[in-house]
This record gives C-alpha cells, structure tokens and sequence, in this order.
C-alpha cells in the first residue's frame, strides 16, 4: 500500500460519511412514490383471450405447470353448401398459479399468437396463497397495465414484422412511381414501362386469381408412392394444383395482355 | 446427515451436536493438567454471518477454535434431478437460482454447453452482449460480497452503498432483460431479444458510477486500520493448499495464482479482451477483499472494452423449436464471479439432458474452511466467512 | 486560583422532601426523555450517513419524519410476552437489567447541567459517579450468565473482560482532570475549568491541556457503553446480541434504555470534566437567575448532543475491534499514556 499517515484512513473514513450525510439520499418512499419500471419487467403475465386458440404451448412449456387450460372444441356449419363443418377451438378457463410461476417468460415468449404478455404490475399479494391462481378474467385485466415494448438498441437486427413491412412498403413506392413515371410518359417505351407496370400490376392481381383447390392426380400418386401417408399426400397434391393454376392463369392473363407471347402460353395452358 | 451420530471428538466421546443436552461434556485430560472444557457451539444454519443456510460445528476452547466441520446439504433442492426432467430452454430458466448472485454466468455455461455439442456458431452481436451482461453480473455478485463482509466486521455503512450501486445496476439490467435477479435471457444460440434502445449509453454511464464508488469502498474499508487489522494474517491460505482443494475464483487469485477460465479457456468474445486478473500475495481475508474490489475494476474495463466493440447484427440463431442436443457428453468450464463452474452435460439425442451434473465454486470454496478455520479466534471465523465467497444456493444446488 | 463560591442548587427549597421529590422527579423525566432524542438522532444520522431516509412514518401528531418511532417502540416493548428460558436462573435473569439501568440512573443526580440545575452537588462528585458506573459491569454479567444460551455466554466473557480493561483508562482520565481542577466535585470542576487560563492567559477548556486525556476518556466511555467500534460483547454478527440475546419486551426496553442513557450520562461526564461544563467558554459569564440557568443548560445539551453525534457518527463509519485487538490497546497503549498523562499534568500544575 502507498504510505499514508497513520490513522488517515480513519478520518478519510470519517469523511466518507460526513460527505453522506449531507448529500441527499436516495431512498424513494414507496408506497408514497411508485417505482419507475422499464417496459420489459417481468411483473405478471397478461391474457388477451381473443388471440388465444388454445394450442396449449404455454402449458406444455411452463418448467413448473402452473397453467392449467381448459377447453373445448365447437363445430361451425360451413359457410357453403357441401364444404366441411369447421372446428375450432373455446377457451373455458385459463388460470396462472402464480404461486408456482417462477416468472421464467417462457410461455410468453413461445406463445404463436401474442395472446400471452408481460405486465409490470407487482402489487397483486393476498391473504391467503390459493387466492394466487388467477382465472382470464383478472389475467385480462392485467392487459390494461401493459406497455408498449421499448425500441431495439442501434446495431441490433430489425425483427422481420418490421423489415417485411418495410420491404413491402419500398415496393409498393417503387410501383407507384413507376406507374406515375408510366402516366407521365405514355408515348415513350411501349414494352418498358407497359411490361414493367404489368408486372407490377401482376403480383398485384395474384391476390383476387381465385383457384378451387383439386387434387393433383401426379403429384398425389408420386408422394403416396414416396410412403406419405395419404392425408399429406393429399394435401401437398391439392397445394400443387393450386399452385399450377394460378401460373396458368397468370400467363393467361399476362398473355393475354401481349399478343407476340401468347403462342406458347396457349399450349401450356391447355397442357 | 447420519454421520453425526458418529461423529467423535479426539477423546473418543461422542457428540451429538445440535441436538438436546448437547455439548456441555466434561472432559478431564491428562493428569495435573489445568482441567479446561471445550464448548461446541453451533454457528448456523440460521445465523446472520453465514450467508445463508450453512451450519458449522465448532469446538470453541475460550475463544480459539480447536475443530470446525461445515455441515452443508440444508438447501438442496434437487437440481440436477430437475435438469433431467426439463428441455433446455426451461433448464436456463432453473439454473440462474442455483447461485443467484450470478445468475447470467449460469445461463452461460449451459448455453455454451449445449452449443458447444450442436457445435453451433453463435452470432457476433450475441456474443458481445453475452460478455456484458456476464461483467455487469459479476459486477452485481461482487459487490454484494464488497457490502456483506464489511457488515459482518461491523462496518455497517458500506453494505447500504454497495446495495444502492446494485440497485442501480439491477434497474439497467431489468430494461434488457426484464428480470433484477434472475434474469432468463440466454438462450441456446444466442439471447432471448436484443438490448433496450439507450442501454449501452446507460452502461457506459454505470461504469464511471462503479468506479467512483469503488474509491468510495477503497477509503471506507480497504484504507481503514481497524479493517486492516481485523483482515490482515487472518484466514491465509497457501497455494498448494487451495490448489488441493480445488478452490477457484478469487479466493485462489488472492493466493496469488492467476487462474482464471476467462484468460486460460476463453469463451464468448473473451479471447479479443484484455482481462486483468488481480492476484493477492498470501491469500489472508485481506487478500481476498482486495482481490474483490480489483475485479470489480477490471470487470469496468471488460465493459468499456465491449462497447467499444460490439458489432451490429442477429442475436438469434434460427434453431427448430424443440432443441435435442445429440448424443455425447461435454463438460464446459466458466468463470463464475465465485469461481470456476462446470457443467458436465450428458445428452442422449432428447430434447432433455441424460445427466447434467454442477460443478460449483462454492462447494470447493468452503471445503477449505476446516482448514482455515483450525487456531482461529471465534472473532476472525467470522472474518473468514465473509471473506471465503460462497452462496449457499452453490453449495448445495 | 480561588474557586469560586459553590452556588446553591435551584432546588434547594426549604421543604426536604418537596424538594426531594421534585428532584428526583424531573431526573427521571429527563433519563426518560434524552435517550429518546439521542435515539432519534442516532436513528436519522445514522441513516443520512447510510444513503437512506430513516424512520418517516411515524409521528407524533401533525409531525411525521419518524419522530414517534422511539414512543411507538417503547409501546411496542411494553405490550409483549415475558419471555423466560426454561434453562434460565430465573431470579438473575429478571433482576438484570434492573441492575444494569439503576446506576446510570443514579449518576444523574450528580451531574450538574447548569448554573444551579443539578440534584447534588457532591463532594466527592466525580468519584461517585465513577463508582456507580462500575456497578452497572454487574448487571451485564448477570445477563449473560443467567441465559442458558452459549452466545450469551460469550457475550458475557467479551465484556467481562472489556469493562474492567476500560475501567482504568476512564478514571485515570478523569483522575488527571481532578488534579488539574483541584476538586472532586463537578460543580468545582466546572468552576475552576471558568478560570482557569492556560499558560497564565488563554481561556480554554480542559479538553486543550488534556487533549490526550479527553481522547482516551471518550474512547473509554465508548467502550464502557459497549459502542462500536467496541462493541465485541454484543456483536450482532457473531454472537446474535450478546448477553441481550434471550431478553425480549420490556427488560430488552431496560437495556437499550440503559445503552443510550449511558451515552447521555458519559457525555454529560465529558462535557462537565473536558469541555468547560454550562458555560459557552471559560471565562464568558452567564446571566444571574433563571435565565442563566436555562442557558446554561442549553449550553450543557449542545455540547453533548455534539459528543453523542460523533458516538454515532463512529458506529456509521467504523468496523468492529477484534476482542484482543480491544484489550491490548488498552492495556498496552492506553494505560501508559493515562499514567504519563497524570504525570505530565501535575509536573505541569506545579511548575506553571
């Protein structure tokens, strides 16, 4: 150690503390000032019952199985005549013993559908520890308490909710002008721009191309002969057909629209 | 716990200590020897000094220790059954409680472990921000341990400073994480979500506070006579000593050897950083807390280091959603702000792990106390047990 | 140097027993009531000196800021069990703390706090209440030895051997003031402290000349109240409390009260034999009457709230002495330094 004086450390001890006690302290009188929370504390969790369709992750998930889920399935008439009934899944009673949650965030975090959140709220002790297991109702009353999730740390990867919808809103510019840049020079490329904006207009009108889903007999024989079961079988063959048809009719359509293309397209729409 | 029963003293009596009627033997040795009787007394398992449930039996003859025995095994909870039955996601969540001062360094290990099998490369950013969060964690447990060991000697200031900086640093770890001890946010491949927007201006801003603070704790105690007179020569532990006993972290750098799995094995992103590790001379309880209050620095510069350099870029890898480690076994060494931890994780193609067995520094770390406590004054075990780190929750898992 | 005429006590009326009792009454207001200020000082010092706000929420009335903490604890204490260990020597174990508070209690009456303000005004004043706080050693001994519990065995040996080590050092210094004063009676002592001018013509206290002297009295009282950083007998770390470990309800009230009172009654001791007593500075006269006296006793409550601040301002900063640490700094250090004190100050009396 640096030589010091004898017994200046006592004093400078001494000092240490004086200077304490004359600077504020910083003790915040709860109950009389509520603490300032960050948004992502981990206080309670939260249900949104309209997002919940009862896949039951969270309680499969739970390290202690705190959630305890009930439900039952209802059978919907078909919106047509001849189409399947629907079945779709009611949430009875979704209750948290909070006794046993160990505040892990696991079932908010694997939760598909946002139905399941984080609220900071901490003041929610009772009497007695069954009062702890709290039934949807309370948990939607927590819903209320939830902030808004604070923006990420420069540098950090945008989320793909976010980059899709940056994305797609960068084409959907990008169309506009070129449809703008189309409007203004009508005279000027007449395979350019008209391709280009029938392009645009294309992926646009993929959207209302509606294809009544058959079973691909081909791909349907090729994957059961693979060792799929039939059900996926099935169902990939129907995806496939779907799939071909609305190429064709995109080609119709985008033949249709340019004459010196349509040869082939005719064939391969009638194949 | 049945071996107490037979648990004997050297004159072949025996003991039965905590329960009824015990210890007030007399004992007659030798003739025309001053006839003296050795009191045995129990320190624990609740007792304001042992940090935690640790019991220890001591044979007091006035206020000199003949034989101390730490009886451990009051906070077994069962972990690494619990592991067996939980994937690996759940087990993060379980494992920040077995030492709960350091609850990220835990995380880590079993991350690391787990990938390690995968042989899974974790992104950059990631790992950058896995290092600051393990240094403000070991930040948090030292300082802990900087406010304890001075109230146990009596100095009950420090103990209010070091918990306001905890405070404070906990409040800058729940905007990231979401937790102020336990903080469930590594994940395998890398880290549940991405830092709050301000946090690393925040970290930048904490570190100037914990280095001022640390001046402060430097004049209150390390500075202070009555201080150095209590922790100076007491409890020294020589090398090779430790080194038997399998003591790691900073009571075997206060020994004076720099080991340390930062430096020797580095994980994460500590092989780019220049980490200091402080080394004592004759591993005294001054030693010790010297040690303390250098890494509390060097953990400061850790972080410096880290935001100086942290790149931008994913935090996740894109793993299925069931996480199966493959057959094998592993064995990953961390350095714990108590030491160095192990894990030895023994997988058999499940989402579970076959075995996951701790290695912990705090179940070392007091296996050295009989040792240190053997001649000591009554006073100075307190001393001693402040100053040999360990957290119950280790001890027993 | 002449001492001035020793002035009557104020209460010294022709009805005895009127006078008796009023005196005995308003010492027992007072024994009751500082300890509660010094408490709440302690309380708040203490807590500023931590980073924290102390006890705010209970009040007396419309003020809050935790003035009421003290009465609510004493409530407290009063309305609890009186407990007795099975294993305890019943008898001892309840005559504690009685023995422990009676002799603080007692000191009282011969402390002077003002021109007139005291009880008695003893002969052999200093004497007296030197004695008498050797008696209250007793009652700690008793505690700790009538618990069946080993931490307050302890406890009990610690501060055996503490009090008695510490004794020494508190009277030599005492005895080196008596020397300089020329009387035993404290009221003589605050009288010749008036006039007393060091090297023929500077007015200071006795605490100048006998600054070495002042120091080790003031660390004697600390250990001799068991305070840190000697507080070894009841570290709350180790040995739970100390000989107070069984004692719960009002006989544990008994012995914090003894604790605090003890600190009033030692600084008030330090006040009158170091720091020139009621008045402001030796050789600055107070008024006549009443007002003299209220001013004077003003004077006496400052100086000793200042000594107990610095009590409490070095249990904040300080950690604890090791036990032997304790004892030889006493023994080897103090002592010697006490004796050499009593020498250097009657060369000094006879020489200047």
């Amino acid at each position: 150690m640096r030589p010091t004086l004898p017994k200046i450390g006592l004093l400078k001890g001494l000092g240490v503390t004086l200077k304490t006690m004359m600077s504020p302290s910083t003790t915040s009188q709860y109950p009389h000032v509520k603490p300032d929370l960050p948004p992502r504390t981990r206080g309670v969790i939260a249900l949104m019952e309209e997002n919940c369709t009862v896949c039951m992750l969270c309680a499969r998930e739970c390290p202690d199985w705190c959630i305890y889920i009930d439900s039952h399935k209802d059978t919907i008439p078909p919106k047509k005549e001849g189409g399947r009934a629907r079945t779709r899944n009611q949430l009875d009673r979704f209750a948290i013993d909070f006794a046993l949650c160990m505040y892990c965030g696991i079932c908010v975090e694997v939760c598909p559908f946002d139905a399941l959140f984080w609220s900071p709220e901490f003041e929610y002790s009772t009497y007695s520890i069954r009062e702890l297991t709290h039934e949807k109702e309370q948990l939607r009353v927590w819903m209320d308490t939830v902030p808004a999730p604070p923006q990420l740390e420069v540098g950090a990867e945008i989320p793909p909710e976010i980059s899709d919808g940056l994305e797609a809103a960068r084409k959907a510019a990008e169309a506009e002008a070129q449809r703008l840049l189309a409007a203004s020079q009508p005279a000027a490329g007449g395979d350019g721009a008209p391709a280009g904006g029938k392009a645009a207009a294309g992926t646009a009108a993929d959207d209302d191309i509606h294809v009544e889903a058959q079973v691909d007999q081909e791909t349907f024989d090729k994957l059961v002969a693979e060792g799929k079961s039939e059900r996926v079988a099935r169902a990939k063959a129907k995806a496939a057909y779907v799939r071909k048809e609305k190429a064709r009719i995109r080609r119709e359509r985008a033949g249709s629209e340019s004459p010196p293309a349509g040869g082939d397209q005719g064939e391969r729409a009638g194949g | 716990m049945t071996d107490l029963e037979t648990m004997t003293t050297e004159r072949g009596q025996g003991l039965l200590p905590g329960g009824p009627g015990e210890g007030m033997l007399v004992e007659v040795r030798g003739e025309g020897e001053l006839t003296t009787q050795d009191m045995n007394l129990n320190i624990g398992p609740q007792h304001p000094a042992t940090h935690g449930v640790l019991r220890v039996v001591i044979d007091l003859d006035g206020e000199k220790i003949r034989r101390a025995q730490p009886i451990i095994g009051y906070m077994h909870r069962g972990f690494e059954k619990l592991a067996e039955a939980r994937d690996y996601r759940q087990i993060m969540a379980l494992v920040n409680r077995h030492d709960w001062l350091s609850a990220f360094n835990n995380e880590l290990g079993v991350a690391i472990a787990v990938e390690r099998m995968m042989e899974l490369e974790v992104p950059d950013r990631a790992q950058w921000i896995r290092v600051l969060m393990a240094e403000w964690n070991r930040i948090l447990n030292h300082l802990m341990f900087v406010g304890s060991f001075g109230l146990e000697l009596g100095a009950i200031t420090p103990v209010f400073f070091a918990f306001r900086e905890r405070e404070d640093i906990q409040h800058l770890m729940e905007s990231a994480t979401g937790g102020r001890l336990h903080f469930s946010y590594a994940r395998v491949g890398g880290l549940k979500e991405d830092l709050p927007r301000g946090f690393l201006a925040a970290s930048a801003q904490m570190t100037k506070n914990v280095r001022v603070r640390n001046a402060e704790y430097r004049d209150l105690l390390q500075g202070n006579e009555i201080f150095v007179a209590r922790t100076r020569g007491v409890g020294p532990l020589p090398r090779d000593v430790a080194a038997s006993y399998g003591v790691t972290g900073p009571t075997l750098q206060a020994t004076g050897v720099p080991e340390d799995s930062r430096v020797t094995e580095p994980y994460e992103k500590y092989g780019e950083i220049d980490v200091k590790v402080p080394v004592g001379t004759n591993g005294d309880s001054y030693d010790r807390f010297m040690v303390l209050l250098d890494r509390i620095d060097a953990s400061c510069d850790i972080i410096d280091h880290v935001l100086d350099n942290i790149t931008s870029g994913p935090v996740k890898t894109n793993l299925p959603k069931v996480v199966k480690a493959p057959e094998g076994a592993i064995y990953v060494r961390t350095e714990n702000p108590l030491g160095q931890c192990g894990y030895y994780l023994v997988s058999d193609g499940k989402k579970n792990p076959w075995r996951l067995k701790m290695r912990t520094p705090s179940f070392n770390n007091i296996a050295a106390m009989p040792y240190l406590l053997d001649g000591a004054l009554l006073s100075d075990m307190i001393a001693i047990l402040g100053s040999v780190f360990f957290v119950v929750g280790d001890v027993d898992r | 140097m002449t001492i001035a005429v020793l002035a009557q006590s104020l209460l010294a009326l022709d009805n005895v027993w009127l006078a008796l009792g009023l005196k005995l009454g308003l010492i027992v207001v007072f024994f009751l009531t500082a300890p509660l200020a010094v408490g709440y000082m302690e309380h708040k010092v203490m807590a500023h000196m931590q980073d924290r706000l102390g006890p705010m929420e209970a009040g007396l009335g419309p003020i809050k800021h935790g003035v009421g903490q003290l009465v609510a604890d004493g409530v407290k204490f009063i309305q609890k069990e009186d407990i007795i260990p099975t294993a305890a020597d019943k008898w001892v174990f309840s005559w504690a703390p009685a023995v422990s508070l009676v002799p603080v209690l007692v000191i009282l009456v011969v402390v002077p706090f003002g021109p007139g303000v005291w009880a008695e005004n003893l002969d052999a004043g200093i004497f007296f209440a030197l004695a008498v706080s050797s008696v209250g050693v007793l009652g700690i001994l008793m505690a700790a030895w009538s618990s069946a519990n080993k931490y307050s065995l302890m406890g009990g040996i610690r501060a055996a051997a503490q009090l008695i080590a510490y004794e020494l050092p508190l009277v030599l210094a005492a005895a080196a003031v008596v020397l300089q004063a020329g009387t035993l009676s404290l009221v003589g002592i605050v009288e010749a402290q008036n006039e007393f001018r060091l090297l023929g013509a500077i007015p200071v206290p006795y605490a100048v000349p006998h600054v070495i002297g002042f120091g080790m009295f003031y660390v004697a009282a600390l250990a001799e109240l068991s305070r840190p950083p000697f507080d070894m007998p009841i570290a709350d770390s180790e040995i739970i409390f100390g000989h107070m470990t069984e004692y719960s309800g009002l006989r544990y009230a008994f012995f914090m009260l003894s604790e605090y009172a003890g600190m009033v009654v030692l600084s008030a001791l330090a006040t009158v034999l170091f720091l020139g007593g009621w008045y402001p500075w030796p050789g600055v006269p107070l008024p006549d009457g009443a007002l003299g006296a209220l001013l004077g006793f003003g004077v006496t409550m400052g100086k000793i709230i200042a000594l107990t601040f610095v009590m409490v301002w070095l249990r904040a900063t300080f950690p604890r002495l090791r036990e032997d640490q304790l004892q030889r700094m006493s023994w080897l250090i103090l002592i010697p330094l006490a004796l050499l004190n009593i020498v250097v100050v009657a060369v000094a009396k006879v020489m200047l």
